[in-house]
């Protein structure tokens, strides 16, 4: 009961309350466009009838919730999942470059914490262009990466993955450095009284209190490496993908299928979120950790 | 007490070198000079090749004795770089025709330079000033030597112009179109980036306190907030454009929404950074909630709030570009950079591309500075 009057409750009216601004705003938004249109036609609506015709446009200037979840429900569940108007056939190519990039970026990740920690020259010359690398917008690299790849004869995944890897390395090295070194002197002295070599120390009390880190990091790396997979679709001329499915209707002014695109890759955001923290969880559990 | 201390890396330089030297011609020129003497065939390295040997044979050599270590620093670093400036400017004009000695020699001149930032990074001054120095010298070769081995691979193997410049061609390229570089930056950082930037930070900031007050409202944007946060936001860019126009204040829309949701959930967070016992104190002095809002709990979540900061510098530089994307005027950095792809001037997309990651470094330098002067009592920077 606590638990629902804690955050259920709120969260529930404040989402409401963003419905009931997100529908307003829909009427004043579209209200202009749609008065000349009456004009034109001669007609005088009274308000109510203005209302409802606001809200049924088919190109609104903004659509309101209803219209997007018509359509969302319509492009996921109602067309075959092979057809390229089909939500779940783009959101399925955007999810396999992701996770690609996403697998790569977290294993680049790893392998940089484990130099920087253990070699004092990289900790000291990497770390600082490591934190530069993510001041380059690396959207600005992702129609050259493209560019190179094709050249060298390699299309297709690849390219777009490699944005999601640069874009996901970063806070699993960072992460990852962190949680190698969060063990204690005192711990690290227990393994020195065992006579522990330096693979024991580091399989046996770095790797495992590193774990933690490793899943706060990820879940942070794979909604990163998803933004990276949409973005690198948009200007590489991508003909599958959330964002080629963006620039698609954004070029013919389709503003509903614009929104129900962006549901479609916030579900998918938040379903990869919740699923690294279960597994996170998982491991967790099963390495023997206590409930905080 | 022995005379001199081996390292590997130099023992590896010298190996590469003498294996070098036995491979023999270090490029496709060289190689049909020796095949008829008669004829007089110009080639790279005719005079510096002794000169590369000696040099990296020499630091190495050197920097194994047991001499101070600046000195053997200093003896690896004109060695290194010295033999490096020579091969590089050394293939000019010969570009693609490279053989093994040459990389060869590159990779001896490149392990010379580790083994002198190995030295570097084991030294600890005393005084402060030497470790600062320190501290911008040691990342400073690394990147040197990512240019180098990028410069020397590009110009060694030939790779042609249209897929991967080398780094003078795009130093050359920056300093000849310097006023489209500066007109592409007003447009794209001075207009929609700041402009979106304090919009969307400040709005966040606003939110976040007014959620503190209201305590029903911070349980329920909190999860909102957070969950926001991990969304591709940066999707909305065609809308914003759609409902802004081309110009600056559709990127600058994007920018704020982008930056909103990191400043909410840090503010949120730091607001709740201080203890108890500080609380408890603030009561005891009778202050009220805007009293102690201003001396305690802005100040103690200022680590977050600076972190938020530096999240939304990268975040809003993407959000401008991505969003010219989708149109613009025909100026700014996204705008260049998709029309240069197009026209395969790949030296003038990476031309922005450095700017734009000068710009970002700078912009995260500046509040980095910024928050080391306000929050000058945080452990992190008493520390270090």
């Amino acid at each position: 009961m606590d638990r629902a009057r804690d955050k259920i409750v709120p969260v529930l009216t404040i989402l409401a309350g963003l419905v009931v601004v997100w529908y307003v705003a829909a009427v004043l938004l579209n209200a202009p466009f749609q008065r000349d249109l009456d004009r034109r036609a001669g007609e005088t609506p009274d308000t109510i009838e203005f209302i409802a015709k606001t809200l049924s446009q088919p190109k609104p200037t903004m659509p309101a919730p209803h219209q997007v979840a018509e359509n969302f429900f319509e492009n996921t569940f109602l067309r075959k999942i092979t057809s390229n108007r089909s939500l779940v056939y783009h959101a399925w190519v955007t999810l396999s470059s992701t996770l690609l990039g996403f697998a790569f970026g977290t294993a680049l990740g790893i392998v940089i914490a484990v130099g920087i920690v253990h070699v004092q020259a990289l900790d000291r010359s990497l770390m600082p262009w490591i934190i530069a690398s993510q001041t380059i917008p690396i959207l600005a690299i992702a129609p050259m990466v493209v560019v190179v790849f094709a050249a060298v004869g390699i299309t297709g995944i690849v390219p777009k993955s490699l944005i999601s890897t640069y874009l996901s390395f970063f806070p699993v090295a960072v992460g990852m450095v962190k949680g190698l070194r969060s063990p204690e002197f005192m711990h690290l002295d227990l393994m020195h009284t065992y006579n522990a070599s330096a693979s024991q120390l580091f399989w046996k009390l770095r790797v495992p209190a590193s774990v933690p880190f490793l899943f706060a990091s990820m879940k942070v790396a794979v909604a990163a490496s998803l933004v990276g997979a949409i973005v690198a679709e948009l200007p590489t001329g991508a003909v599958a993908g959330i964002g080629s499915k963006l620039l698609a209707a954004s070029y013919y002014s389709q503003t509903i299928d614009m929104w129900s695109a962006l549901v479609a890759g916030s579900i998918v955001a938040a379903l990869l979120v919740t699923l690294v923290g279960l597994a996170g969880r998982l491991v967790d559990r099963s390495m023997g950790a206590r409930p905080a | 007490m022995r005379w001199f201390t081996l390292s590997w890396q130099a023992v590896a330089a010298i190996l590469l070198c003498i294996l070098a030297g036995l491979l023999g011609p270090m490029t496709q020129p060289e190689m049909k000079a020796l095949a008829n003497p008669a004829v007089t065939i110009a080639y790279p390295f005719l005079n510096t090749k002794g000169l590369i040997f000696d040099l990296i044979l020499g630091a190495a050599a050197v920097s194994m004795l047991r001499i101070p270590p600046l000195a053997a620093v200093a003896a690896l670093a004109i060695g290194a770089h010295v033999a490096a400036w020579l091969l590089l400017t050394g293939i000019v004009g010969f570009e693609g025709s490279a053989h093994a000695p040459y990389y060869l020699l590159l990779a001896a001149a490149w392990l010379l330079a580790w083994r002198c930032v190995t030295i570097l990074s084991e030294l600890k001054p005393a005084n402060r000033a030497a470790n600062a120095l320190l501290r911008l010298v040691i990342p400073f070769i690394f990147g040197v030597w990512i240019l180098i081995v990028w410069e020397a691979v590009v110009r060694g193997a030939g790779i042609p112009f249209i897929l991967l410049p080398p780094p003078s061609a795009i130093g050359v390229r920056i300093a000849n179109s310097l006023p489209i570089l500066a007109a592409d930056v007003n447009q794209t950082i001075f207009k929609s980036v700041i402009a979106g930037y304090v919009i969307g930070c400040g709005a966040g900031f606003l939110t976040a306190i007014l959620a503190d007050r209201v305590a029903f409202l911070g349980r329920g944007l909190l999860p909102i907030g957070n969950m926001v946060s991990a969304l591709p936001i940066v999707g909305v860019a065609p809308i914003m454009v759609m409902w802004f126009g081309f110009g600056w204040e559709s990127k600058a829309a994007v920018v704020a929404i982008m930056t909103f949701f990191p400043m909410l959930v840090n503010t949120v967070t730091g607001l709740a950074a201080s203890g108890h016992m500080e609380r408890d104190l603030m009561r005891t002095y009778a202050s009220d909630y805007t009293q102690t809002l201003l001396k305690l709990r802005l100040p103690a979540a200022a680590p977050f709030i600076f972190n938020a900061l530096k999240i939304n510098s990268t975040l809003a530089l993407i959000g401008a570009i991505v969003a010219e994307f989708f149109g613009t005027p025909v100026v700014g950095m996204g705008f260049r950079i998709s029309t240069e792809v197009g026209r395969m001037n790949i030296d003038m997309v990476w031309a922005e591309i450095a700017v734009a990651a000068l710009i970002g470094s700078v912009f995260y330098g500046l509040i980095a500075l910024a928050e080391r002067a306000a929050t000058f009592w945080h452990p992190s920077v008493r520390g270090g």
